[in-house]
């Protein structure tokens, strides 16, 4: 054992290697865009150099006199198919070509198709636009705004939540703090490229793309294009990072099939780096006003999270983080509201943790202030207001190990050493800073099917079309079947990231391992049971056992006696070569129709805040150590400790990486990560990699993750909660917490930079 | 990406000659329909974001004659071929030992795939990364003379504060340039008009209002050689890189420092200053501050203070100045105090 497979302790699943491991780092795993098409052609996207206004007039002909151009499309093109719908499947309601009008920076004006990537390339380069112009709003404080109350909006959030009287509670407390923060626009930038390559097999649509939604992704394309959604196949075996950006589907998917149709032949577009800003989703730009008041005795009793969020003009996506912070700590009264700010920008959408990472940052940053407000060490503060129960609805937590968290990831940080004056630890010409955080990530689940098959030779296939994002779930997916039939994991192959498999949800919200191991889970049990059915029959090896009397081990059949029976030999009894099963999960709460609408691409989410009985979250505290230069202000992260607590974990090494990933993504939130907009324009300026500064290998140096053990069979059959989000949350709080702790300065805006430090 | 012809040159003078056919004088190397291409770091990018578009690439790297891939070390000083790749000069050991300045600004740089492929040559005629100079559809007078400047006014939290004019505000980005112009080194090329030697101080031009004109180099013609003069003093050197992450990212401010000292004092200090400038920048008033002195926190603040006397902010750039100074001190008193 070694850091990257962590010993597994109470109710933790063994570290086993990522079955697709080895295709990934040997460049055979088939990523959509890698996937053969006989026939291929290019396309390439055009797009607008303005924000707001209208396209007047295209100049085309240069673009066609590029040897090997097949095809443009562009206005006109796709009047009979149906626009976009924005929602879980739909990115956007913009129908690029659907209407000349310019709602953003980066809309698609057309599409050029070529024999070759670079003919297509260049002729796209080539396609000229005319616009009738009109002066854009950016953002926030740009003239133009609209500013509307969130709650009713949409299904995140119905209303904004509050409890007791907390103007009178406010005006009471006799110690207070009101302060502003602020979140930057951030975009996902996965190392796969966006892509869409669509071939048309008669009336069948094939769609490669890299995809965390293939059957909702089937209903709405099929809508769009106006055909059955039995004819629509999204294909998207491998994922090279998602973090939400390919949740919902984008106009590019229907534009690139119209295409293909056209042509007769099938169309494979790759967008670039830049073109992704504009064309792709997008973690919204927010602000937020935090008020707490408490008592000398550091007991809060009073709290208000106020937050606005950019959107586009057309499409409410709302961020509203405000259910997860108003649930924290044991407030006394809450307020909260959430406005909407709708400015000439694309439609925001998930990204990683999309409500929490936000507003979470600003209640974590506002908790630390407190804490200094009062006097009082910050674990300490938090330890003071740990609730009993919610304090909005009064529900219990159906397990909250959060102080747990704090005391395993304190220690190992060495949290006791840490002198709490500002700026009193130092070495050399280095200024040293700690500071710590909560994370936080409600537990959900929604509906899954999954088929499972067992031979007599022990060979097991599982099929889900659930989406290998890159969390390990098909892994830990695989893991579950080998568990529970009792062969080794070499023996478990396991499907995904297609329509045609049973249908999981969308691959977000950190439901996949909790809703897909449930639904693989309830197959194998069914295989059980029909195995326990053969080896207890009368004659049979294991005749007058009772079924909970029995399990699987190492390819038999186990009685609690001692007897067992070769599953091999189960199989002959039974004259059987294969059992195959085929489930159908749904969590507690789900409605009648929950299953229907899961094949209809609609998955239902249940727990999070949802559930009558008791609120469903993962909790973790994270803690940082922070290095600034005297002189030039530059901030550094030596070390970090994180400590998680997330119901089962299936496998220590994939819930680790991804703990991992989160804290290394939030340092680069609380440091280097922002999509700068040009304010006259509302163009995004630094629109690739070189500009968008995400951390680097020496950017991490020594990084700890604590997996708390936790055993919760309130959340699902798994008992699993989910953490593929919780790690990015609280980091960015914890890192300005130790600026101040070195510094004096209390950073609010993200991301913290030399700016605001040698000011 | 426009198509080309490539073409891979047998050596200097087949290399000059046929660009010599398909360049006027009146060409900038860097509008040219014929351009030469070496480890292609920096203009295959540009090439690919149609912010170059040349029609004609004479690739460098077959060029037969040996110097231009050695590193001579001699007691006349350094010698550099244009085709050493970044890396290779970086790890040299005799590099490391006499000019630890050359050395750290060249390990500091970029990514190890990229210097293992960009020339030396050609990453002191790396261009600026300006986002607004990058993409096509801002204005840019560098790229489109006459076209207005978007930065000017637009995000400029990486542009220059130091020589910048009303046409460009654009940052030259690169490192190794700060130590070469510390050091006085001397860039060799060859034309169709013949063999000559620049002062490295010599080759970038300052924007002025003809921005798109970087280099005093004719488009026909090649830098075969970068010369260092001996300095023995020179191992008493640093190049000191402030930037939003620890590795891989262009610098906020950087200074290049070289001393020497007779004790505490100052008898003679070079310094560079990179990331607040538009072209390298060798900070002359900061070294006359110095000469002389006793080298102290009160004195480099003075030669600080000096070098940014004439810099001016834009609206997110100002930060740049108050760093810049802070890098320099900082530079100065950690050069002070290796142990040569």
């Amino acid at each position: 054992m070694d850091a990257a497979t962590p010993k597994p302790r109470e109710n933790m699943g063994e570290p086993l290697p990522r079955i697709d491991a080895r295709l990934k780092v040997t460049g055979q795993a088939g990523y959509p865009a890698d996937l053969p098409a006989a026939n291929i052609t290019y396309g390439a996207l055009a797009t607008s150099d303005i924000a707001k206004g209208r396209v007047t007039r295209l100049h085309l002909d240069d673009a066609r006199a590029v040897p090997g151009l097949l095809d443009i499309v562009t206005y006109g093109d796709m009047d009979k198919v149906e626009k976009p719908k924005f929602g879980n499947s739909g990115a956007t309601s913009i129908g690029p070509l659907h209407d000349r009008t310019i709602f953003h920076d980066g809309q698609i004006i057309a599409l050029a198709v070529a024999e070759t990537f670079e003919a297509a390339e260049e002729a796209a380069q080539l396609i000229r636009a005319e616009y009738e112009e009109e002066k854009p709003t950016a953002s926030f404080d740009s003239p133009g705004t609209k500013t509307v109350p969130a709650a009713g909006k949409s299904t995140i959030l119905k209303e904004d939540v509050r409890a007791g009287d907390f103007d009178a509670a406010y005006a009471a407390a006799p110690v207070k703090i009101d302060a502003r923060y602020s979140t930057p626009t951030q975009h996902h930038n996965p190392i796969e490229l966006f892509s869409t390559t669509a071939l048309w097999q008669g009336d069948q649509l094939i769609v490669h793309e890299p995809s965390q939604n293939v059957t909702g992704w089937k209903v709405e394309l099929a809508r769009q294009l106006k055909i059955d959604p039995a004819n629509v196949r999204i294909v998207s075996p491998f994922i090279g990072g998602a973090f939400g950006s390919k949740g919902p589907m984008t106009p590019r998917t229907a534009i690139v099939a119209v295409a293909a149709k056209r042509l007769g032949r099938p169309v494979r577009c790759v967008t670039s780096r830049m073109q992704a800003f504009g064309t792709q989703t997008y973690r919204a730009e927010t602000r937020h006003r935090i008020r707490i008041g408490a008592g000398k005795d550091g007991r809060i009793t009073a709290f208000a999270h106020e937050g606005w969020e950019v959107t586009s003009r057309p499409d409410a996506y709302v961020v509203a983080g405000t259910s997860a912070t108003g649930r924290m700590y044991d407030y006394g009264s809450v307020l909260t509201h959430v406005s909407l700010v709708r400015a000439d920008r694309n439609t925001p959408g998930y990204m990683r943790s999309p409500p929490e990472t936000p507003y979470v940052y600003a209640l974590e940053n506002a908790m630390d202030e407190m804490a200094v407000a009062l006097g009082m060490d910050p674990v300490e503060f938090r330890r003071i207001n740990e609730p009993k129960v919610e304090p909005i609805g009064k529900k219990p937590f159906s397990s909250r190990s959060l102080i747990q968290c704090y005391e395993q990831a304190a220690d190992a940080f060495g949290w006791a050493k840490r002198d709490r004056k500002v700026g009193a630890m130092r070495e050399g010409d280095w200024l040293i800073g700690m500071g710590c955080a909560t994370a936080i990530y409600p537990t959900a689940a929604a509906p899954c099917a999954a088929r499972v098959r067992l031979t007599s030779d022990g060979d097991v296939r599982v099929q889900c079309g659930s989406h290998e994002i890159g969390t390990g779930v098909r892994t830990v997916a695989g893991q579950m079947a080998s568990e529970r039939l009792g062969v080794p994991i070499g023996k478990v192959n396991v499907e995904m990231g297609d329509n045609n498999l049973p249908p999981a949800p969308v691959s977000g919200g950190s439901i996949s391992t909790a809703s897909v191991c449930s639904a693989v889970l309830k197959a194998c049990d069914a295989i059980r049971a029909k195995l326990y059915a053969g080896a207890t029959a009368e004659g049979g090896p294991l005749a007058g056992s009772h079924n909970e009397e029995l399990d699987f081990a190492d390819g038999k059949i186990v009685a609690k006696g001692g007897a067992s029976a070769k599953i091999e030999d189960v199989f002959k009894i039974m004259q059987l070569g294969a059992i195959e099963e085929y489930a159908e999960f749904a969590p507690k709460g789900a409605t009648p129709g929950a299953l229907k609408k899961l094949y209809a691409g609609q998955p239902e989410f249940h727990g999070g805040d949802q559930d009558e009985d008791s609120v469903k979250y993962a909790f973790g505290a994270e803690f940082v150590e922070v290095r600034i230069n005297s002189y030039t202000r530059e901030i550094r992260v030596p070390r970090i400790v994180g400590a998680f607590a997330a119901g089962r974990i299936m496998n220590t090494r994939t819930a680790r990486s991804q703990l991992m990933g989160g804290m290394i993504w939030g340092i680069g939130q609380a440091l280097h990560e922002a999509t700068e907009v040009d304010r006259r324009y509302a163009r995004y300026v630094n629109r690739d990699l070189q500009d968008y500064l995400v951390p680097v290998n020496a950017d991490i140096q020594d990084l700890q993750v604590i997996l708390v053990p936790e055993i919760d069979h309130a959340v699902n059959p798994a008992g699993v909660k989910g953490l593929g989000e919780l790690g990015n949350v609280g980091t960015a709080a914890a890192v300005a917490s130790a600026v101040y702790h070195a510094t004096g300065k209390r950073i609010r805006d993200l991301p913290i930079r030399i700016d605001q430090l040698i000011a | 990406m426009r198509p080309f012809i490539y073409e891979q040159p047998a050596d200097i003078s087949a290399a000059v000659a046929i660009a010599s056919r398909f360049t006027t004088d009146d060409d900038q190397p860097t509008r040219a329909n014929a351009q030469f291409i070496a480890g292609g770091t920096n203009l295959a990018d540009y090439m690919k974001l149609g912010v170059a578009a040349p029609n004609r690439l004479l690739d460098l790297n077959r060029l037969e004659e040996p110097a231009l891939r050695q590193i001579r070390v001699s007691d006349d000083g350094i010698r550099f071929g244009a085709l050493v790749r970044m890396g290779e000069a970086a790890d040299h050991g005799e590099v490391k030992r006499r000019y630890p300045v050359i050395a750290d600004s060249l390990r500091l740089a970029a990514s190890g795939q990229i210097r293992n492929m960009a020339s030396l040559a050609g990453n002191v005629l790396q261009r600026t990364r300006c986002e607004y100079f990058r993409e096509t559809s801002w204005a840019c007078n560098k790229r489109v003379p006459g076209s207005g400047c978007a930065a000017m006014e637009g995000f400029n939290r990486q542009h220059a504060v130091l020589g910048a004019s009303d046409a460009c505000i654009a940052t030259y980005h690169g490192d190794f340039a700060q130590a070469l112009i510390a050091l006085d080194a001397v860039i060799r090329a060859e034309g169709s008009r013949g063999a000559r030697k620049i002062p490295f101080a010599r080759l970038h031009r300052l924007p002025r209002d003809t921005p798109h004109i970087e280099t005093d180099l004719a488009a026909d013609e090649i830098i075969t050689a970068i010369e260092v003069p001996a300095m023995p003093w020179a191992r008493r050197s640093r190049y000191l890189k402030i930037r939003d992450r620890e590795s891989y990212a262009f610098a906020l401010a950087s200074a290049a420092v070289v001393l020497d000292l007779d004790g505490d004092s100052v008898r003679e200090a070079r310094i560079a200053l990179g990331g607040v400038a538009t072209v390298p920048w060798r900070a002359r008033a900061a070294e006359a501050a110095l000469q002389g002195k006793k080298l102290d926190e009160a004195s480099a603040s003075a030669a600080a203070e000096a070098a940014f006397a004439d810099a001016e902010p834009r609206q997110h750039n100002a930060f740049k100045i108050e760093l810049g100074k802070r890098t320099l001190v900082r530079a100065l008193l950690e050069t002070r105090d290796m142990k040569v």
